[in-house]
């Protein structure tokens, strides 16, 4: 076991590849000379050089096309959008080319491409800088979209990621870069489509994924000293989705929240409140209930910033209505 | 007279051209890039003690580049800028207390507390904007001039951007609309060599970033962007002819970023000393010298720089001291009013 931030799990698990395999590659906007945009990267161009550590220029559908192609070519590429909000401009790449070469060329060749962005509201950064929309890429048949919400978990999935073979839509949390956690030693990695029981309960259970695990469990202790024990499930990967986890926690609480810092109307957090209904129909006390953000481009001024993000309180009182 | 190593432009302000400027006009000038200078630190002081958040990308050091060519703008005219708009902002006339507040997100910014430092806009001055999408306003702005075409005025949109927006379809898809269109559109590049760490010629395939409008058939030249007069001289021609008709202009000046990219930028890319010999350019000192030249004196620019002073304290008391907007208006503004009305102007038939 070794404690360290997600930063330097996630560059542990790119650095490790890169020494076994040389068609790995990264590429991305200032993540050389400047040192990654949330020092991801940083240290990676001074032991592998400008060739496989490359600096493009800001030119997002250029460089992950180019990414999506390097891959169809036989390397392994890791692409680094700075930021989610970013990846619109990406988007048609993404989807109209990642997501489907696989496909619609009946199979005959695959994208192995892993595509990191940092997601995530909170600090301030305005309405165009402030996107928490990993729901849209899930929407998308063809890519997978992991969502690790702290350092054991980064490493294992982005390992996981490497040797998965098709696109990958890898999303990191801005705000949770520095956070610390143990990471086990040796060779483990984390399976896509597993969720994690982050707390064990038995009255209600709280999902959530990356930055919203958080809440979950600040809520969890709230909720216990009012006697409801909350189960909290941290989802990992959003596509595909442990539904099965889901389903056999609900089915023993009863009772279900599901919290997103996205926006609610058609979210992913209704994706997962319908997969309950139908599957736990007859064990839900009470209608799923979803907590998130408000709808409106995130505002600058800081308390209403925090007034657009979905709150703990807003979850205990959530789960105070169903009992 | 000296030469820059960096760019190959002649760095001296000719006595010639200060001479050409009425002299009104050479004290607004000094005035508006010395309020910039004074704002920047101002902001940078106020982020330090946690009045500003989220990023903060200063303008200190490409002063004349914004006054020069805003100063050309008609009122009619309109602006827009990128996330690095505060001094934009003041050139463009703002007040300094709508800026600042923008910036500490109070209720009397001039985005209301909404927008932020990246996100300033006033549509009295029809300043355009704010955007912190790289190049992504450079549609906007053909948009808006080919509005002005077909409503028949003759105001001109301005479009400003950095180095790193060149490598953006939107970039090159904007030039082309603007070409064959004919739309009314200055362009301007503000090349400071750097688009966060990463410097223009490892990632431009020509980092004679002018160039690249000729190839579009656009007229367009570069200009020292450290030298007030040469940037408002050319521009001055620039829009003459956009406003007769002729298309889009497009210019690129060169320039430089004293500090950061923004708050948080360590600057593992860049020698101390490259940073020392730009300051030694100072668009503010040659300015100075220039009008010390002719005849202005010391006694003139004391006079301003302290009109600065009590201006900038005088921002940073009104953003202290002003409200945030109510929790209660967090909702306000997602949708217009609806439905239109969709009468024309002037009543129509
Ligand atoms: C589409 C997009 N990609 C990346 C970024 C992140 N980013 C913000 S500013 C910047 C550098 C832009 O440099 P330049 O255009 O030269 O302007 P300067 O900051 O030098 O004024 C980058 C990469 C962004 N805001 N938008
Ligand atoms: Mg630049």
């Amino acid at each position: 076991m070794a404690e360290m931030a997600i930063r330097d799990a996630l560059r542990d698990a790119i650095r490790e590849r890169m020494l076994v395999d040389e068609r790995v590659i990264v590429m991305g906007e200032d993540i050389g000379a400047y040192g990654g945009s949330y020092g991801v990267t940083r240290g990676l161009l001074e032991e592998f050089g400008p060739e496989r550590i490359r600096d493009t220029p800001i030119s997002e559908l250029g460089f992950v096309g180019t990414g999506i192609g390097a891959a169809v070519g036989g390397l392994r590429p890791v692409v680094e959008i700075m930021t989610i909000n970013f990846s619109f401009l990406a988007m048609d790449q993404i989807v109209n080319n990642a997501s489907k070469i696989h496909y619609m060329f009946g199979g005959q060749v695959s994208v192995p491409l892993i595509i990191r962005m940092a997601s995530g509201a909170g600090l301030s950064t305005g309405a165009q800088h402030s996107h928490s929309v990993e729901g849209w890429f899930a929407h998308i048949p063809g890519l997978k979209v992991v969502c690790p919400s702290n350092a054991a978990d980064a490493k294992g999935l982005l390992r996981t990621a490497f040797e998965d073979g098709n696109p990958i839509i890898f999303i990191e949390n801005t705000a949770l870069y520095s956070l610390r956690g143990e990471v086990p030693d040796g060779d483990y990695h984390v399976p896509f489509g597993q969720a994690r029981v982050a707390r064990e309960g038995t009255d209600v259970t709280l999902i959530g994924y990356s930055g919203s695990v958080y809440q979950a469990l600040g809520c969890a202790d709230q909720l216990a000293e009012e006697d409801i024990q909350a189960e909290v499930i941290d989802l990992r990967t959003l596509r595909p989705l442990d539904t099965d986890a889901v389903v056999k926690s609900v089915k023993k609480t009863n009772h279900a929240v599901v919290i997103e810092h996205a926006w609610r109307f058609g979210g992913f957090g209704a994706e997962v409140a319908a997969q309950i209904q139908e599957h736990t129909f007859d064990d839900l006390d009470a209608p799923v209930a979803r907590v998130a953000g408000v709808e409106v481009p995130m505002p600058y001024s800081f308390e209403l910033e925090k007034a657009a993000l979905p709150s703990e309180s807003q979850v205990v009182e959530a789960v105070r209505a169903m009992f | 007279m000296t030469t820059n190593r960096h760019t190959e432009v002649d760095m001296a302000i000719s006595d010639r051209s200060v001479a050409a400027v009425p002299k009104e006009e050479l004290s607004a000038l000094l005035h508006k890039m010395m309020l910039i200078r004074r704002f920047e630190q101002k902001a940078a002081e106020m982020y330090a003690r946690g009045r500003i958040k989220g990023f903060l990308h200063l303008y200190t050091g490409q002063e004349a580049t914004g006054v020069g060519i805003i100063s050309r703008l008609r009122d009619d005219d309109y602006l827009y800028s990128h996330y690095r708009e505060h001094g934009h902002a003041l050139a463009r006339g703002l007040e300094p207390r709508a800026v600042m507040a923008e910036l500490f997100g109070k209720s009397t910014g001039a985005s209301r507390g909404f927008g932020g430092s990246m996100h300033i806009f006033d549509k009295s001055r029809r300043f355009m904007g704010g955007y912190a999408i790289v190049s992504s306003h450079l549609p906007l702005a053909c948009g808006t001039a080919l509005a002005c075409k077909q409503l028949g005025t003759d105001s001109v949109t301005a479009a400003i951007f950095g180095d790193g927006a060149v490598n953006e379809g939107s970039f090159h898809e904007s030039l082309n609309l603007a070409a064959i269109w004919h739309l009314p559109v200055l362009f301007v590049c503000e090349n400071n060599f750097y688009g966060m760490g990463t410097r223009v010629n490892r990632v431009t395939a020509t980092p004679e970033i002018y160039k690249r409008a000729e190839v579009y058939g656009i007229r367009s030249e570069r200009v020292d962007g450290m030298d007030v007069i040469a940037v408002r001289e050319r521009a001055d021609h620039a829009l003459q002819a956009v406003r007769r008709g002729e298309g889009p202009a497009f210019i690129e000046t060169i320039t430089y970023r004293y500090r950061g990219h923004s708050m948080a930028d360590p600057e593992f890319y860049r020698e101390k000393s490259e940073v020392e010999h730009w300051r030694g350019l100072d668009p503010i000192d040659r300015f100075t010298d220039a009008l010390l030249r002719a005849n202005v004196s010391q006694g003139e620019i004391d006079e301003i720089q302290n009109r600065v002073e009590s201006e900038i304290d005088d921002a940073a008391r009104f953003a202290e001291e002003s409200p945030f907007p109510p929790v209660e208006s967090l909702t306000d503004h997602v949708y217009a009013p609806s439905p239109l009305d969709v009468r024309p102007p002037g009543g129509g038939r």
